[in-house]
């Protein structure tokens, strides 16, 4: 016969917090930043595959640090979320904010009634038609939403990375500028023995593009980078 | 037992995991789908119904155009609807029978094609896209028996053989690869009759334009359920090609220019047709 030990509320959410804390920070840092060109989402990330950036929407992208099960899970939730509103209202109907709070309210709710609480740190990122128009989300593991200006780091040294970024953003840089910050700030949280910044293989980069209809023709303004577009970017060649 | 528990929530979480936006809809939100619902007895007022669709293969790809009427009965319920519509990036559809059902099942097909890109990250094989709109138009036998079917034509370029394929339907949902051309709809018989005479293998792309333009002129020539090109409000067939670059729909100005040259023929030859 095994006791209930009484344990205080205050105590409960505390070592909740810690936990999924303790395991946010294990993970390798997201950067996402607003610029003139859109919404550059930059990740360090080895796998090809594994994504930590994805689409959900026409305008809308989706980054995250922490457990991959977990986050990918939230993400398919949000796809179907998006598509379903899409489909049964219109597509312009879809926001970043009503997207943000459906996650918030599942995070807080994993948060209070699951065993465990998520490992995952989330952003949600809507480019507009210009940059004040721009919607960037940061969610943390027990449902907290806030609203971000300019950009976002999360994960691993979140604080040095969004140090690093803070120092050098710039609202009027294009895309190969901002990326190139995103990936100094990636390199300069990391230990000193790996003084090497990522390279392109070891980066997950992805763009909401602002002028995708003017320039593309297609509404659907995510778009990935390819390694070698990245390893351009990184080199100072100029690509779009 | 808490073995048990978790092999359930194990095939709980697998079972949700579907990458098919209909699916999805099905067990959530079925209200939604444009099919699967009985109806009562009762007999229908007269609906909108779209017309003639025609393809055809080209060097290169494919292409699609479709007439811009929709009848309700005897009446003209529509001269602007537009019947073809790009399913995604590599494949386009038109559609022809009960114009509501119809284009609600394009939206659908599109959402699906999307969704399925989305999830899973890489996008669906040309057949599995004509696969999942046959399982659409099979969903919607019920109420084709009740005489709301919608029948459509499906072009793409596979990218994985470098080539554009056609693909037709009927009610139960069958599929069935057409070569070289193929037609839907009312006026489809008279289309298809002009595509046997006209088509040759390795057209240019603006000679098929031309072909569909003629093809569907004949249709609306004898089908009066089919419009044809209307000079005095500048109507033309909606056309959308299909090649290695993706789908495009054909510029107003170009089909203005097709559409001039043809009626300027005919009007030459000054024949009874």
């Amino acid at each position: 016969m095994t006791q209930q030990f009484y344990v205080s509320p205050e105590q409960m959410m505390k070592d909740r917090a810690d936990f999924a804390r303790k395991g946010i920070a294990r993970g390798r840092s997201v950067v996402v930043i607003s610029c003139a060109d859109g919404i550059a989402l930059v990740a360090e990330n080895p796998s090809p595959s594994l994504h930590k950036i994805g689409e959900i929407y026409d305008k809308i992208a989706f980054a995250a640090v922490g457990k991959y099960n977990e986050f990918e899970s939230l993400r398919q939730a949000g796809v179907r979320y998006a598509d379903v509103r899409g489909y049964s209202y219109d597509r312009e109907d879809v926001t970043a904010r009503g997207l943000a709070s459906v996650y918030a309210q599942s995070l807080g709710a994993v948060f209070t009634a699951e065993q465990k609480p998520f490992e995952v740190e989330l952003a949600v990122a809507e480019v507009g038609r210009s940059q004040e128009l721009d919607h960037l989300y940061r969610l943390t593991f027990d449902g907290s939403i806030a609203d971000a200006y300019g950009f976002v780091a999360m994960g691993g040294q979140a604080d040095a990375v969004q140090d690093a970024v803070a120092t050098g953003w710039n609202a009027v840089a294009g895309f190969a500028d901002s990326i190139r910050l995103a990936v100094d700030a990636l390199a300069s949280a990391r230990t000193p023995d790996a003084a090497q910044g990522p390279g392109a293989g070891n980066l997950e980069v992805a763009v909401l593009d602002r002028e995708s209809e003017t320039n593309l023709g297609v509404r659907r303004a995510f778009r990935r980078l390819r390694q070698q577009d990245v390893a351009d970017i990184l080199e100072g060649k100029a690509v779009r | 037992m808490g073995n048990l528990a978790h092999e359930s929530t194990a095939g709980r979480v697998a079972a949700a995991a579907t990458s098919s936006f209909s699916e999805h809809l099905a067990q959530s939100r079925p209200d939604l789908l444009p099919y699967g619902r009985t109806l009562p007895t009762g007999s229908l007022p007269p609906l909108p119904h779209a017309t003639t669709i025609v393809a055809l293969s080209f060097a290169g790809g494919v292409l699609m155009a479709g007439d811009r009427r929709a009848t309700m009965g005897t009446m003209i319920a529509s001269r602007h609807i537009e019947k073809v519509f790009p399913a995604d990036q590599y494949s386009v559809l038109g559609i022809a029978g009960t114009a509501g059902i119809a284009i609600d099942i394009t939206r659908l097909f599109q959402v699906e094609l999307e969704h399925y890109e989305k999830i899973e990250g890489t996008l669906l094989s040309l057949d599995g896209k004509a696969n999942r709109l046959g399982a659409m138009i099979r969903a919607n036998l019920p109420m084709a028996l009740q005489g709301l079917a919608v029948i459509p034509l499906f072009a793409g370029f596979d990218t994985g053989r470098s080539i554009g394929r056609l693909f037709s339907y009927d009610v139960t949902g069958g599929r069935y690869e057409e070569l070289e051309h193929h037609s839907v709809g009312s006026g489809s018989v008279f289309a298809r009759g002009a595509l046997k005479k006209l088509w040759k293998p390795n057209l240019g792309e603006s000679d098929a334009v031309r072909v569909a333009v003629e093809s569907l002129y004949d249709a609306s020539d004898d089908d009066s359920a089919t419009g044809g090109p209307d000079i005095v409000r500048r109507l033309w067939p909606i056309v959308y090609t299909v090649t290695r670059a993706g789908a495009r729909k054909v510029s107003e100005r170009e089909l203005g220019a097709t559409v001039e040259i043809v009626v300027a023929t005919r009007t030459a030859q000054a024949r009874e047709a």
